[in-house]
């Protein structure tokens, strides 16, 4: 009896094997490989795939829909993960690997200086695709997304123009003017008559009602406007002793000793609490920002937000597009990518999502040069953006931008801004974590 | 009758293999996963470490030798993520399993509903981390937190939670209590279950209390059990990665301005995906495991001493 058992368990421990091995199969290949993806699907059709972080808006606003419908031989697939530093290693990753590509991949504007440095040879020449004019681009956008040889490897998408966003009952309160053109005027051409402003109005407003979220955010948009930054023209890393880095760390701590600033980090949930409780009168604002205000702040802001010139043009944020020379469609690609940041869709997506065109082209246009946000008073956000857009310096970016901004936002300005630390305890702190995180 | 006898010898031949080899196919899914997930990643990282090799280009490694490794004993960051860890892992794993063991008495009472109740100290447990973390950032806010709101209450000053050293410790490990008090107070359940019943009969005829009964009856049976949660929980410790990250809030993996509750996990992290240095993470996962082998040494050496008396 047990001998006939026998090869009946024999053949479950074979398939049990065998059931294990073709899982195993199934873990090591890419679903990014998998067949109905990257590979031509049925009736012909090219499927191009677009790999994004967060809501990019390129679907959102209706432009794969668009593209699909001009050309109906393409079907375009988006995975988005949600956080950039989840995305971007694993993008890394994938280039390194040669697989695991979309066609088209996002490129967040900090990470876009080590992609064109350490990537360049894995991407497209995108310059030399049909239907890219360079001259409709902003010249510092394009510089940002060209290689060392020059070739363009990243095409841009939106940029981060900043201006000032202020609460206009707080203003009134103060005795401070409310007219956009009035408040942009206290502090035109100079970030220290930001500070002077600010001083004023804490000495009306007094405590418990801070002139700005957080020291950080001024940090942000002052050294955003400066055409020398982290990195040198040489491009070797110079924040230690370039003095226009200094000056805005200090400008900015100076809002955080002077108890001017609500203490508060930026995309947490306390800052959006503050939003929505007129916790702070001022934020210095990217174009993608105000959605995000309007969001947190809810109903009960409408009509108490305004928003004004910043003291000086500068740039925080912004996104490209690249095109891996490992994707199944580099070709289809090249055109997809080159579409939707021409001009008239770089229009659509400020129209839609908020995103500022990257495209000076575009600002010509009706949809950005006749912008008006209802939420924040009405604002001619098109020309103030693009005014500000236009002013922004060629800035030099270096590969590890981000990690030197995070770590002066997140270790320096915090401990000034929120562990009552000097500006100079801030500064030595940032710089040993900056010292230890750029020495490989 | 001869061509019988050969089959009956094939069948024979065949039923021994099946008892000698079907263990090995049963078996062998796991230590393929295992090869394929754990072995090889280990090794890998090992390697890694001994190397200069950087996230934008993982295929160019340099050999630097033990530098990595070295360069870990002056580094301030690690020192300080060591101390956090440990830190944090004693306020977290200490009250937790006390706590679970006094539920896990409860629970082990006649109780109406028990399964009701036993499944309830489970939930904390099923909630992801990312959900549970997002919930305790908005209870410990400084300006409109609820754990503020009830220490006003009480005549005490708002603490800010995360800037603080200690605060931003007892918050983290908050999250951590309340996630796995529940598990280990079901293990320590299905222990006392096991416990004789005679035991506490002969105990109640001594005229020992109930307390006195948790004393002396169950806690000294379920050593083998508290010593197993106690080894689980120092690993599940010395990993700890999403709470902390998660509640950084907007910081990412720094563990605050000041590094105040960035544990070894998060300084894996921010080495390896933060400054793409892929050698001098693999050298901090590597110092991890080393970490846990001297401390599953030392547990051993603890065990067969006391096993020895």
């Amino acid at each position: 009896m047990r001998a006939r058992t026998g090869p009946r368990t024999a053949l479950r421990a074979a398939v049990a094997t065998f059931g294990s091995a073709l899982l195993l199969a199934g873990c090591a290949s890419d679903p990014a490989e998998s067949p109905d993806r990257g590979t031509s699907g049925a009736k012909g059709k090219t499927t191009l795939t677009v790999g994004v972080f967060g809501a990019f808006g390129l679907k959102e606003a209706g432009l794969y829909d668009e593209y699909t419908a001009l050309n109906p031989d393409v079907v375009i697939k988006q995975t988005s993960i949600e956080r950039n530093e989840n995305y971007y290693p694993q993008l890394l990753t994938h280039l390194g690997a040669g697989s695991g590509l979309a066609d088209i991949q996002a490129v967040e504007v900090n990470n876009i200086a080590e992609i064109t440095a350490t990537q360049a040879d894995k991407l497209v020449d995108l310059g030399t695709t049909a239907g890219v004019d360079r001259s409709a681009f902003l010249p510092w956008k394009w510089a940002q997304g060209a290689a060392k040889d020059g070739r363009a490897v990243g095409l841009g998408t939106d940029i981060g123009p900043q201006g000032i966003c202020y609460r206009k009952d707080l203003f009134a309160a103060a005795g401070l003017p409310t007219d956009r053109a009035a408040v942009g005027a206290l502090w035109a051409g100079d970030w220290n008559r930001y500070l002077e402003t600010g001083r004023r109005y804490q000495a009306k407003a007094g405590k418990g009602k801070p002139f700005v979220d957080s020291a950080s955010g001024v940090m942000a948009a002052v050294t955003g406007s400066s055409a020398e930054r982290f990195y040198d023209e040489n491009g070797k890393v110079a924040y230690k002793t370039n003095p226009a880095v200094r000056q805005a760390f200090d400008l900015a701590a100076s809002f955080a000793t002077g108890g001017l600033s609500a203490k508060l980090q930026q995309f947490t949930p306390a800052w959006d609490q503050g939003f929505a409780n007129g916790g702070f009168a001022t934020v210095s604002c990217p174009a993608w920002m105000l959605g995000y205000i309007q969001d947190k702040a809810g109903p009960a802001g409408r009509g108490k937000w305004d928003v004004a010139q910043a003291p000086r043009p500068s740039n925080w944020g912004g996104s490209f597009l690249v095109v891996p020379k490992a994707g199944k469609h580099p070709q289809e690609a090249a055109k997809l990518a080159a579409w939707l940041t021409a001009p008239a869709q770089q229009a659509k997506l400020f129209e839609k999502r908020g995103s500022f065109p990257s495209a000076q082209a575009a600002y010509g246009l009706p949809a950005v040069s006749g912008a008006k946000h209802a939420y924040f008073g009405g604002a001619p956000i098109g020309e103030i953006f693009a005014k500000a857009a236009q002013g922004v310096p060629v800035q030099t970016v270096g590969p590890k931008d981000l990690v030197i901004a995070q770590n002066l936002a997140d270790i320096g300005m915090l401990q000034v801004d929120q562990k009552g630390r000097t500006a100079e305890q801030g500064w030595q702190a940032a710089v040993k974590a900056i010292d230890n995180a750029l020495d490989q | 009758m001869r061509a019988g006898s050969r089959s009956q010898a094939w069948r024979s031949r065949r039923y021994r293999w099946d008892l000698r080899w079907s263990p090995y196919a049963f078996v062998a899914p796991f230590f393929l996963f295992f090869g394929a997930f754990g072995l090889f990643p280990l090794l890998y990282t090992g390697w890694a470490a001994l190397h200069q090799v950087e996230l934008t280009d993982p295929d160019a490694m340099t050999w630097v030798g033990a530098r990595n490794f070295t360069r870990l004993l002056s580094d301030e960051f690690f020192w300080n993520a060591l101390r956090n860890t440990v830190t944090i892992g004693l306020l977290s794993t200490v009250p937790q399993l006390l706590i679970a063991l006094g539920l896990a008495h409860l629970l082990n009472y006649r109780l109406r509903g028990s399964a009701f109740f036993r499944v309830a100290v489970l939930t904390p447990y099923a909630t992801s981390v990312a959900a549970a973390t997002l919930v305790f950032v908005l209870l410990f806010g400084r300006d409109y937190g609820m754990v503020n709101w009830v220490l006003g209450l009480v005549g005490i000053d708002a603490v800010d939670w995360q800037n603080g050293t200690l605060s931003s410790q007892l918050a983290v490990s908050a999250i951590v209590v309340w996630r796995w008090t529940g598990y280990n107070a079901l293990i320590y359940l299905a222990a006392m279950q096991a416990v004789p019943p005679e035991l506490y009969e002969s105990a109640e005829l001594d005229g020992a209390s109930r307390f006195q009964q948790f004393l002396h009856v169950t806690i000294p049976s379920l050593r083998p059990t508290i010593l197993f949660t106690c080894v689980v929980s120092t690993i599940g410790a010395t990993q700890l990665f999403g709470e902390p990250l998660l509640f950084n809030g907007g910081g990412g993996a720094t563990g605050g301005a000041d590094h105040q509750f960035q544990t070894l996990g998060l300084y894996l992290y921010e080495q390896g995906w933060v400054n793409l240095h892929l050698g001098r993470a693999s050298a901090i996962a590597w110092a991890m495991f080393l970490i846990l082998v001297l401390v599953g040494g030392a547990v051993r050496l603890l065990r067969g001493r006391g096993e020895g008396r």
